[in-house]
């Protein structure tokens, strides 16, 4: 960590945006009352925010919405011209903010990702010639006479997301973009990233998904009211962050102590006769079990189950919805036990379980992670994640054709 | 938890967000190619004459002002080789008018690569200017396939062309730059220039020559001919249809009035630079 160095250095960014009352400035207006000044609201989108990214990091940017994340990324891809503040960036940046990039609907693919590619920093000799691998990429080689318009908004963002990759910036600047496109076309997303984070390209991804910043992310901030809130490893971050979306403001900036609607109060795990054990053999049925405190009534409420290892890496995760007696709203005061009968595939190894509750698909009430822990063991001569239910055959007549 | 400082890296340099030309001059031009290109290509695309409308455009409008100025009013009578004298002025005036014209919504209509993009702001005017210009180019084409069957014959001058081109596209651009940023802020310049560039297209000699005003109305030719447009195509007139023509700097009367288009080129020149310079850094946050 020592000998790298900071390929971003972002110190005192300030960005406010004036937005006035009534927006309509028109010359007749400016003639009639030229020193009157226009009423502005001032919108402090970023203050005093200053962080660093050290080279080849693969760096999460974490905010609800309005938080400021949006502004930070535009300040650096140069989109916006900061107030005050320095920013300083070693190499080339390829931005990817938002649907569409920049892409005229009229012209055909080829037109637009040449121009796209000499935006993002090729020469035009190499956007042409990288033509192909980025239609082939972006699986859209049988459409590439196509005008942009009749593209559907997903084939459009892949064609933009192609050119991104292919630009080979030193550095790249991803905004929320792997909401769109089809499950097939997200994972081949995540392959980049693995693939562009071993070889050591500096990546900033903002989003509002904290599983993404910790499935691939080094290290990572919560910007809050257009300030760094948190800044470090992801899952200290995601513990904050998960804190801020159920917690409510104050009002003054701060965030008030409230007692969220419900608390996790103990999770632990049964083996097969009901008792509690802290550690389970490979095939053995085997429970999960949380106890949920409900403190204010929760509409459509939701407990999401999930266990991760040492690595936290999420191997396993399970939800009430779509469990049509778990739907009916909690009543304050109402204790809940919620319980997961599994048999034990997991790979040998320590694992932590976390539990949930949410009020709908999107707010979280509470949130316990590692709230208790076991041990997988047997199956010791299978390695990885997952133990499946498998055999072995080896069929020893072939060896006899390979060898003559 | 905070992380030691870092050693920034030496190959770092400062993100001062959007400016009107920075990042590079190859990428600049290249950038202003591509898109002044894909633009030209798209002008006409799908159209059953395709590029010929380059042609036929300035030789339809040339065609109704002849009838009206020429046959109905009795315009041309004082000009020599009035038809293409005529022409000549349209396809040049034309062009201005054209890539004025459009710059004003370049900026609005390019939101989407404004607001997510990293280049050059520059970039975009110049490109409409850039368009109108290969319409320009092929429109020449016609004049002088024109001139010489109208019976004029070559002159060693016609090379000086691109002395009146040059200065042209130069003023064009500056006025386009003024147009395209100020529409950000103020809608009312749209309105406001198509009016005025009404008005300069009769302010102008297009349909009729300095000649005739320094006829009518003596104290108006310094005026006239402040619009360097004006000093512009009185100069090609001079140089490709007609030598007998005054050239522009006499028409103008000579020193020290010739200075006053000279002055009026530079302001704008510099106008166009200052505002779109200024203008640049906040471009995406005003749309």
């Amino acid at each position: 960590m020592a000998d790298r160095c900071a390929a971003v250095d972002v110190d005192a960014l300030n960005k406010t945006f004036r937005v006035p009352r009534q927006h309509v400035m028109t010359l007749k207006e400016r003639a009639l009352h030229p020193f009157r000044r226009v009423a502005v609201d001032e919108l402090a989108a970023l203050r005093d925010v200053s962080f660093q990214i050290a080279e080849g990091d693969f760096f999460g940017i974490v905010g609800r919405n309005g938080s400021g994340k949006s502004t930070l990324l535009k300040c650096l891809a140069g989109i916006y011209r900061p107030d005050s503040g320095r920013i300083r960036i070693a190499g080339r940046l390829a931005p990817f903010i938002e649907l569409g990039v920049g892409f005229n609907t009229e012209l055909t693919a080829y037109d637009n990702v040449v121009i796209n590619g000499v935006m993002m920093g090729l020469t035009p000799r190499q956007a042409r010639a990288r033509f192909d691998d980025i239609l082939e990429f972006a699986e859209l080689e049988s459409f590439k006479d196509l005008k942009l318009k009749n593209y559907s908004s997903g084939m459009q963002v892949r064609l933009a997301f192609s050119v991104m990759v292919e630009s080979d910036a030193d550095m790249l600047l991803i905004d929320e973009v792997l909401a769109v496109g089809d499950a097939a076309f997200q994972q081949k997303c995540f392959d980049v990233f693995y693939r562009l984070r071993e070889a050591g390209r500096t990546i900033i991804l903002v989003t509002h998904d904290m599983a993404m910043i910790e499935r691939f992310a080094h290290r990572c901030m919560v910007l809050e009211r257009g300030r760094i809130d948190t800044i470090g490893k992801p899952d200290e971050v995601a513990r904050r962050y998960l804190q801020l979306n159920f917690e409510g403001h104050d009002g003054s900036g701060g965030i008030a102590e409230r007692t969220p609607g419900a608390t996790v109060e103990e999770m632990w795990i049964e083996d097969e006769s009901g008792r509690r054990a802290d550690a389970i053999a490979h095939g053995q049925p085997f429970s999960i079990n949380a106890r949920v405190a409900v403190h204010e009534p929760i509409a459509e409420p939701q407990v999401h189950v999930s266990l991760e290892n040492d690595d936290e890496v999420r191997v396993f995760a399970t939800t009430t919805r779509g469990v049509s007696a778990a739907g009916a709203p909690l009543e304050a005061g109402e204790r809940v036990q919620m319980r997961i009968n599994a048999v034990n595939s997991l790979g040998p190894g320590r694992y932590y379980a976390a539990c949930s509750v949410h009020r709908g698909d999107v707010e979280i009430v509470t949130y316990r992670g590692r709230a208790c822990d076991f041990i997988s063991y047997g199956a010791d001569e299978v390695n990885g994640l997952v133990v499946l239910d498998h055999s072995v055959e080896l069929d020893r007549a072939l060896r006899a054709e390979v060898g003559s | 938890m905070s992380s030691p400082a870092l050693s920034v890296s030496p190959r770092a340099r400062e993100i001062r967000g959007p400016s009107a030309y920075g990042g590079g001059w190859r990428r600049f031009v290249d950038l202003t190619w591509m898109i002044g290109s894909t633009n030209y290509k798209l002008t006409y695309f799908g159209s059953a004459l395709g590029y010929l409308w380059s042609l036929v455009r300035p030789l339809l409008l040339f065609g109704v002002l002849f009838a009206v100025f020429s046959q109905v009013f009795r315009f041309g009578a004082g000009i020599k080789a009035y038809p293409v004298v005529l022409l000549l002025n349209i396809v040049i005036f034309n062009f201005f008018q054209e890539a004025t014209g459009r710059s004003v919504t370049s900026v609005i209509e390019n939101e989407a690569l404004v607001r997510k993009m990293h280049f050059p702001r520059m970039v975009i005017p110049l490109s409409t200017v850039l368009t109108a210009a290969m319409n320009l180019l092929l429109s020449l084409v016609a004049v002088f396939v024109f001139l010489v069957a109208y019976g004029i014959s070559p002159r060693w001058q016609w090379a000086l062309l691109p002395l009146i081109l040059i200065p042209l596209v130069v003023f064009t651009a500056a006025v386009a730059m003024i147009l395209s940023s100020l529409y950000v802020r103020y809608r009312d310049v749209a309105p406001i220039w198509s009016v005025v560039s009404q008005v300069l297209f009769y302010g102008t000699p297009v349909i009729y020559a300095i000649d005739q005003v320094s006829q009518h109305a003596q104290q108006w030719v310094p005026v006239v001919l402040a619009n360097p447009i004006a000093m512009l195509l009185e100069q090609a007139r001079h140089w490709i249809i007609d030598p007998g023509a005054p050239p522009a700097f006499s028409a103008i009367g000579g020193w020290p009035w010739g200075l006053i288009p000279v002055v009026v080129f530079v302001a704008v020149c510099v106008a166009g630079l200052w505002v779109f310079n200024h203008e640049a850094p906040r471009i995406a946050e005003r749309l």
